[in-house]
């Protein structure tokens, strides 16, 4: 049984349908990424998962438990964390406390949350800077941070915003090694929207590509990148392979 | 029941009023439309439109409607040096900060009034402020008639600047798009003060017409402001003729509560249509939702 | 840490022994700083943790204080026992207000201009109660100054300055606490950025209703204090906008947030204004609004050049 199962999903603003039958599932412990060009409906499909909005039809279940609908701080209590594609740090707070604010989901007490948050933020390499105020860092910084703070919140599934966007090269495979090393120590399963194609060759193991709203192409990253209508749709009609 | 003589003067009066507070509001809305400040000292600057027209009458035997012009050049100049100096840096910070710093400029402004002129009401006495024209059973006092009047034409000037100049539709710009005006080279700070001025200078028209009315005392200032606030909101933000509306609405309900219920409890019913709006329809009758 | 327990060991001592050294005046003065320093404080729960502006603070006052009142003037029943039903009605009150305003979506300027208009509703409503007096307002016997009565919180102004320094000292206590815990964690993170707060499991709606109800319900200890301290009670002057400003001033000042701010912001406002009175007098000047256009000016310069108040400011030069 997969831990997300995302069902003929289909939402419309306006009259303008932004995604339509858009069905996928991710098993646990697996790495998956939803690509496609701007406007693709990545960002809608991601939003309903995460409860910012609900699906004008289909159901997205989590652990085989109805999720579509929910708002987004039931959805992070049920077990999946998110990151915000700008980064939202909690400007004010030290580096620590913004993940405290996180732990707080699953400790009651100042000092467990601390603990954890603490574990959580030397594990991210960001141990140096922990009773810095979050405004100070820099934005690979920020990113880490924010995916520190959703970790301390102890999800099953972490939905990763186009994480990468922003990062240089070296900045972008450092991330990559965080991921890989949280799938593969605690098992945490992963979905990434993402832009950037080497993070998404690095570190899905299935890709699921979506074009004007519609699911087009899903399968190993190999396959994906040599589909014809995958190439189609982000370089234009006129391509070769 | 009172006589359906004593209601339909009633609520024709408030309506001649509520143009005149819409003039008011009018003020605040373009402010707040545009520069995105809230104005919380504007009822005091309406205040003092209004002590300055008893000094201009007391020492010049200025009517009010002439003294209109002075009052209006002073307070746009005021408008635009209080936006330029004091307001322009703060557009970056956070909103409750510029709140409170209008908050310190109307306790400035509002004691002030009380050190300079004292508690006691003060008014203006024309020749023709017991006149009144007589249509069918309705009975219009003149002042408050020409209030009106002074009141639409200033809104239909206002409008106009706005639609068919080129600054206005400048203006109107900024208003829309802060990034995409300064992108296209308009000076928006200098936009910015020149609304502000506008919008002082109908709060000065207004208060010229309104000490026709009522008795200027320093308490009034704080109740205008909540008043323009509530006008604005229920008519809706950003649009002009939403302020007029809501104005002409509030005369008029303050005018019935007063008649119906007890004149105190006038501004219970504002305040409670405010809340109503604030939580139904905050983009208020004829706003546009932000 | 052990720089500002010693400040504040220090601190707490001079107060305890200040009436030793003062008059009846001074201490009046002192117990009216303690007083804003307390409300301040109630009020900075909502604001500066929790992040929303409330404008309209009086009406817990005005509530709390004729709740208490009420059942004194009727029933001769004392104020420890009006505390309990001054709080609940700030608290259905404050629960009401927040319900609304975040069911719908309120905050930032709009939320302070319907706090606002509660208070002005109530105020106006007040007026027209005839059960409190009306305009004429309500006035509560008072039997006798010279010793202390407790249960009737009636007595010498020593008695109030201690009651008022006791219940500021709890306040800060109470604070700190909070601020520690949890709930002080999920305030700053609602009020730094509601939407992220949200994605890590926080229930906004809860939390900010929360701070509110804990603000309304300190605020309405102020009120019950106000009742029986001044004995009089009025709706146009106990709802009045100008106190609700009053009760932010403090806070703005000291610093919004912080934990001593709301403390210090109300020492230097009073002691400051205080000393103007004072110096006018001397002249033989008595001008009215000339204490409220002081405030103001401070309030100006504060927003514009010290915008996290005076303690940050402070803080950082004694190193605490």
């Amino acid at each position: 049984m997969s831990l997300l199962d995302v069902r003929s999903v289909s939402k419309s603003f306006r009259g303008l349908r932004a995604v339509h039958d858009v069905s996928f599932a991710v098993p646990e412990g697996e790495i998956h990424a939803v690509i496609g060009p701007n406007g693709a409906g990545k960002t809608t499909t991601f939003n309903m998962i995460a409860g910012v909005y609900a699906p004008d039809q289909g159901a997205i279940t989590f652990a085989g438990r109805p999720i579509h609908g929910l708002r987004a701080d039931e959805i992070c209590a049920a077990g999946i964390g998110r990151t915000f594609q700008i980064v939202k740090p909690f400007a004010g707070l030290s580096v620590l406390d913004n993940v405290m604010v996180g732990a707080f989901l699953r400790e009651r007490h100042a000092r467990a949350a601390r603990a954890l948050a603490a574990s959580i933020v030397e594990r991210l390499g960001l141990g140096a800077k922990r009773d810095l105020p979050a405004a100070s860092l820099t934005l690979p910084e920020r990113k880490r941070l924010e995916v520190a703070r959703a970790l301390a919140t102890r999800p099953k599934l972490l939905l990763l915003d186009e994480v990468m966007a922003g990062l240089r090269p070296t900045e972008c495979d450092q991330m990559v090694g965080v991921f890989r090393e949280l799938n593969r120590t605690d098992g945490t399963t992963i979905l990434l929207i993402e832009h950037v194609m080497r993070a998404v060759m690095a570190l899905a193991q299935h890709i699921v590509v979506l074009h004007h709203g519609e699911v087009i192409a899903r399968g190993a990253p190999q396959e994906v990148v040599r589909n014809p209508a995958v190439l189609e749709c982000y370089l234009g009609e006129e391509t070769e392979v | 029941m009172p006589a359906p003589d004593l209601v339909a003067n009633v609520v024709v009066s408030g309506i001649l009023t509520g143009l005149v507070y819409g003039l008011m509001a009018l003020g605040l809305s373009v402010i707040f439309g545009v520069v995105r400040v809230v104005n919380f000292a504007h009822g005091e600057m309406m205040v003092i439109a209004m002590y300055a027209a008893t000094v201009l009458f007391a020492a010049l035997k200025l009517d009010p409607f002439l003294a209109m012009v002075p009052v209006a050049a002073a307070f746009f100049i005021f408008g635009y040096a209080l936006q330029t100096a004091l307001i322009n840096p703060f557009i970056t910070r956070p909103e409750h900060s510029q709140f409170m710093l209008l908050v310190a400029v109307a306790i400035i402004l509002v004691n002030a009034m009380l050190m300079i002129f004292g508690p006691d009401a003060r008014s203006v006495q024309v020749d023709y402020q017991l006149d009144s024209y007589q249509l069918g059973p309705i009975l219009v006092d003149k002042a408050r008639l020409l209030a009106a009047i002074a009141a639409v034409v200033a809104a239909a000037a206002l409008f106009a600047f706005f639609r068919f100049t080129l600054t206005g539709k400048a203006i109107r710009a900024c208003a829309d798009n802060h990034l995409g005006a300064r992108v296209v080279g308009l000076n928006v700070k200098h936009l910015y003060a020149l609304t502000f001025g506008l919008g002082a200078a109908c709060v000065a028209i207004a208060g010229c017409a309104m000490v026709l009315l009522v008795d200027v005392t320093p308490p009034l200032g704080p109740a205008y402001t909540l008043l323009a606030f509530v006008i604005v909101i229920v008519g809706g933000l950003g649009s002009m003729g939403g302020a007029l509306l809501g104005g002409v609405l509030i005369g008029v309900s303050e005018a019935l509560a007063g008649l119906f219920i007890a004149p105190s409890a006038k501004s219970m019913f504002s305040f409670g249509l405010l809340i109503l709006v604030l939580l139904l329809r905050p983009q208020g009758l004829l706003g546009r939702r932000a | 840490m052990s720089r500002s327990s010693v400040a504040l060991a220090v601190l707490a001592m001079v107060l305890a022994l200040f009436p030793f050294f003062a008059g009846n005046y001074a201490l009046s003065v002192a117990t009216l700083i303690l007083y804003f320093a307390y409300t301040g404080q109630a009020w900075n729960v909502m604001m500066g943790f929790a992040g929303q502006l409330s404008l309209g603070h009086a009406l817990y006052v005005g509530v709390g204080a004729y709740a208490a009142g009420a059942l004194f003037f009727y029933y001769g029943i004392g104020p420890w026992a009006g505390l309990w039903l001054a709080m609940a009605l700030c608290v259905a009150f404050g629960l009401v207000i927040g319900f609304l305003a975040f069911r719908f979506g309120i905050s930032g300027v709009y939320f302070a201009l319907l706090t606002i208009a509660f208070a002005e509703f109530t105020r106006i409503g007040f007026d027209h109660l005839a059960f409190t007096g009306g305009p004429g307002g309500m006035f509560l016997r008072v039997a006798q100054r010279d010793t202390w009565d407790l249960a009737n919180f009636r007595g010498p102004p020593l008695m109030y300055y201690y009651a008022m320094l006791a219940l500021t000292a709890a306040a800060f206590a109470f604070c700190t606490w909070l601020l520690r815990s949890k709930a002080g964690y999920y305030w700053q993170a609602i009020r730094e950025d509601e939407e992220a707060a949200r994605a890590l499991g926080i229930n906004a709606f809860r939390w900010k209703l929360l701070a509110v109800a804990i603000s309304a319900a300190m605020t309405a200890i102020s009120g019950v204090f106000f009742a029986f301290y001044y004995n009089n009670l009025f709706p146009e002057q106990i709802f009045n906008i100008s106190r609700s400003i009053e009760i932010i001033l403090g806070p703005v000042i000291g610093g919004v947030g912080t934990l001593f701010g709301p403390v210090l912001g109300a020492a230097v406002l009073t002691l400051l204004s205080d000393g103007i009175t004072e110096a006018l007098a001397a002249f033989g000047l008595d001008i009215p609004g000339i204490k409220q256009v002081f405030y103001g000016v401070v309030l100006l310069g504060v927003v514009m050049f010290l915008p996290n108040g005076i303690w940050p400011a402070i803080a950082r030069r004694l190193r605490l």
